[in-house]
C-alpha cells in the first residue's frame, strides 16, 4: 500500500498574515473555486493534514507554533507558502517583529506569490504540491520496503 | 464545586480563521474566566510611517486587515486629508461609500459563513461563501482586487464608474438581495440555528457601554450607536441612516442584527448609484503636512468604530499614525461575556463577536 491512497488533506495556519490571503485560502476550499471536489479537505488537525497552507511571513511570537504544527505533521507532508508575504515577507519586510518569510523557520517546498494570493494561483501551487507529496510517498515506501 | 482547570484554546483551533489565545478557566463545564492573549499576528506596522510617505502608506494601511481592507484605507486617507485640509470631489466620496459599503456585504456574508462553520452547520457555510463571491467579483470588474483593491488614495479614489459597470453592479446586487433574502431564513428561523444561539452569550445594554463594546456587538445589546449616522464625507448624503439594533444582546441578535446590516448596506448602494453625482474622482494633493498639524477619523468599519489619529512633522513623513481598531474596544466585552458559559459555547461567543485579530494587533 502507497502511503498517499487516500485524498490530500490540507490545514491552515495564519502567521502574521493581514487576513487576504486567509480568506482567499479558504475562499479556494468554497463553491466558487471548489478545491474540495479533488478530495482536498481542509482539516484543523496537523496529524490529519498532508499539506501545511501558511499564509504570514512569521513574527517572534508565532514562529513555534508554525515549527509545532509543522513537527506534528505525519510524514510525507508539503509545505506551501502562500503569499508574497509568506515567500519574503512582503510590504511587511521592515517591520521589526517580522522574520520574512516561512522559510526561516521551516522547509518550504511551494512559493505562491502574490498580494492577496489569487485562488487560482493557490490551487496551481496546490496540485503543484500534490506531485511533491506523491514523489516523498514513493521515497518513503522504498525506504521502508528496502528496510 | 469542582477543581479548576485550564484549557487552552487557540491559537491553531479548527473555528478560528485567525490566531488568538485564550486560556479558559474552566471548573466542570463551566467557564470561570476567559483570558485573551495576543500577539500572534503583531508585526509593528504603524512605525512603517517614518519609511513609507504619506502617499505610499495607503498601501500599507490597506493591509492592516484584509478584510477590512477598504475601510482602513479610507479611513487613513480620511485622516490625511483632515491633516492637511484637502477637500474630496463629490463624486470620489460617493465612490467611496459605494465601495465601503461593498465591503461591508462582503465581509457580513464571510461572518455568517463562519458562524455556520462554529455551529457545525456545513452546508450554509458554503452557501455564505459562494454568494459572496458575487461580492468579490463586482469588486473584481470594478476596482481589479478580489480583497485589496488599492483604490483609494489621499485626494480621491484611482478609479472611476462607467455607465456599463453601474448596470452591472445594480443588476449583481439584485440577484444577490434575492438569494441572500432566502439565505439568512436558514440563519434566522432554523431551529438549529436558534437551539445553539438563543439566550448564549448575553450581555447587557449598560455592560457593553461601560465595557466600551463598539459596531454589532454593541448595537445587539440595544445601544443606537453607529458612525455613518453622524453623516461625516459621504455618509452626510444618506437621505436617511437609523442604526440597526436588537434588545436581547445574545448569540442570536448579533447575527440577526448583522444579517439586516447587509440588506442596509445593499439599500445605501443602491441610494448612491443612482444619485452618483459626475465631476471629478481626485484632487492632486502637493505639500507636507504642517508640523504639529494632528487629525482623528472616526470610520465605522464592519466590525465597528474604528479610530484614526495622524501627527505630521513638517515632511512627507508622518510622525504618527495611530488607529484603534474595533476588535481591541470588543476584547474586553468578549472575555466578559464568556464568563459563566458553557464550554461548548465558547467558539460560538469568540465568532459572534466577529474578532479581526490582524486588525487589533496591527
Amino acid at each position: 500500500m502507497s502511503f498517499a491512497t487516500k485524498s490530500p488533506w490540507v490545514i491552515h495556519y495564519d502567521a502574521s498574515s493581514c487576513n487576504g490571503c486567509d480568506i482567499e485560502v479558504l475562499a479556494a476550499l468554497c463553491p466558487g473555486f471548489d478545491l474540495e471536489r479533488f478530495g482536498i479537505v481542509n482539516t484543523g488537525n496537523p496529524k490529519h493534514a498532508d499539506i501545511f497552507l501558511v499564509t504570514g511571513s512569521v513574527n517572534e511570537r508565532n514562529q513555534h507554533v508554525v515549527k509545532q504544527i509543522y513537527d506534528q505533521m505525519v510524514e510525507p507532508k508539503v509545505v506551501v507558502a502562500c503569499g508574497i508575504c509568506a515567500c519574503s515577507g512582503g510590504i511587511f519586510h521592515d517591520c521589526y517583529n517580522i522574520l520574512g518569510g516561512v522559510d526561516k523557520v521551516i522547509p518550504v517546498d511551494v512559493y505562491v506569490p502574490g498580494c492577496a494570493v489569487r485562488p487560482e494561483a493557490l490551487i496551481d501551487g496546490v496540485v503543484q504540491a500534490l506531485d511533491i507529496l506523491d514523489q516523498r510517498a514513493k521515497a518513503l515506501e522504498a525506504k521502508r520496503k528496502g528496510a | 464545586m469542582g477543581k479548576q482547570t485550564i484549557i487552552p484554546f487557540g491559537p491553531q483551533h479548527p473555528v478560528l480563521p485567525e490566531p488568538i489565545h485564550l486560556d479558559l478557566v474552566v471548573e466542570d463545564e463551566t467557564v470561570i474566566e476567559a483570558v485573551p492573549q495576543i500577539g500572534f499576528i503583531h508585526r509593528g506596522l504603524e512605525r512603517l510611517v517614518q519609511t513609507k510617505d504619506y502617499n505610499q502608506f495607503v498601501y500599507v494601511a490597506e493591509r492592516i486587515c484584509g478584510i477590512c481592507a477598504f475601510g482602513h484605507s479610507m479611513g487613513y486617507a480620511e485622516t490625511v486629508e483632515n491633516l492637511m485640509g484637502v477637500e474630496v470631489p463629490t463624486r470620489a466620496q460617493y465612490l467611496r461609500v459605494i465601495w465601503h459599503e461593498m465591503s461591508r456585504v462582503h465581509s457580513h456574508t464571510l461572518w455568517l459563513g463562519l458562524a455556520a462553520d462554529a455551529f457545525g452547520f456545513e452546508s450554509l457555510f458554503m452557501h455564505a461563501w459562494r454568494l459572496r463571491e458575487k461580492i468579490l467579483d463586482v469588486f473584481e470588474r470594478t476596482t481589479g482586487g478580489r480583497v485589496i483593491f488599492s483604490v483609494v488614495k489621499v485626494g480621491g479614489v484611482t478609479r472611476d464608474l462607467d455607465d456599463q459597470q453601474i448596470d452591472y453592479m445594480k443588476s449583481v446586487f439584485a440577484d444577490f438581495r434575492a438569494e441572500y433574502t432566502k439565505l439568512i431564513r436558514a440563519f434566522l428561523d432554523d431551529s438549529s440555528v436558534k437551539n445553539r444561539t438563543v439566550g448564549v452569550g448575553t450581555i447587557s445594554r449598560a455592560d457593553a457601554v461601560n465595557l466600551g463594546m463598539v459596531g454589532p456587538f454593541l448595537r445587539a445589546s440595544g445601544e443606537p450607536y453607529d458612525v455613518r449616522m453622524l453623516g461625516s464625507n459621504g455618509y452626510g448624503e444618506l437621505e436617511h441612516f437609523e442604526p440597526i439594533t436588537d434588545d436581547q444582546g445574545d448569540c442570536y441578535a448579533r447575527i440577526r442584527v448583522r444579517c439586516e446590516e447587509v440588506l442596509q448596506a445593499l439599500d445605501i448602494i443602491d441610494e448612491m448609484l443612482a444619485k452618483l453625482p459626475a465631476g471629478d474622482i481626485a484632487v492632486k494633493v502637493k505639500g507636507a503636512p504642517k508640523a504639529g498639524s494632528e487629525a482623528c477619523n472616526l470610520v465605522e468599519q464592519p466590525r465597528g468604530e474604528c479610530y484614526y489619529y495622524a501627527k505630521g512633522n513638517g515632511t512627507k513623513y508622518l510622525d504618527r499614525m495611530r488607529m484603534r481598531t474595533p476588535t481591541s474596544q470588543n476584547l474586553a466585552g468578549m472575555a466578559a461575556t464568556l464568563k459563566g458559559c458553557d464550554v461548548a459555547d465558547v467558539n460560538m461567543i469568540v465568532l459572534t463577536i466577529d474578532p479581526c485579530i490582524s486588525c487589533t494587533e496591527r
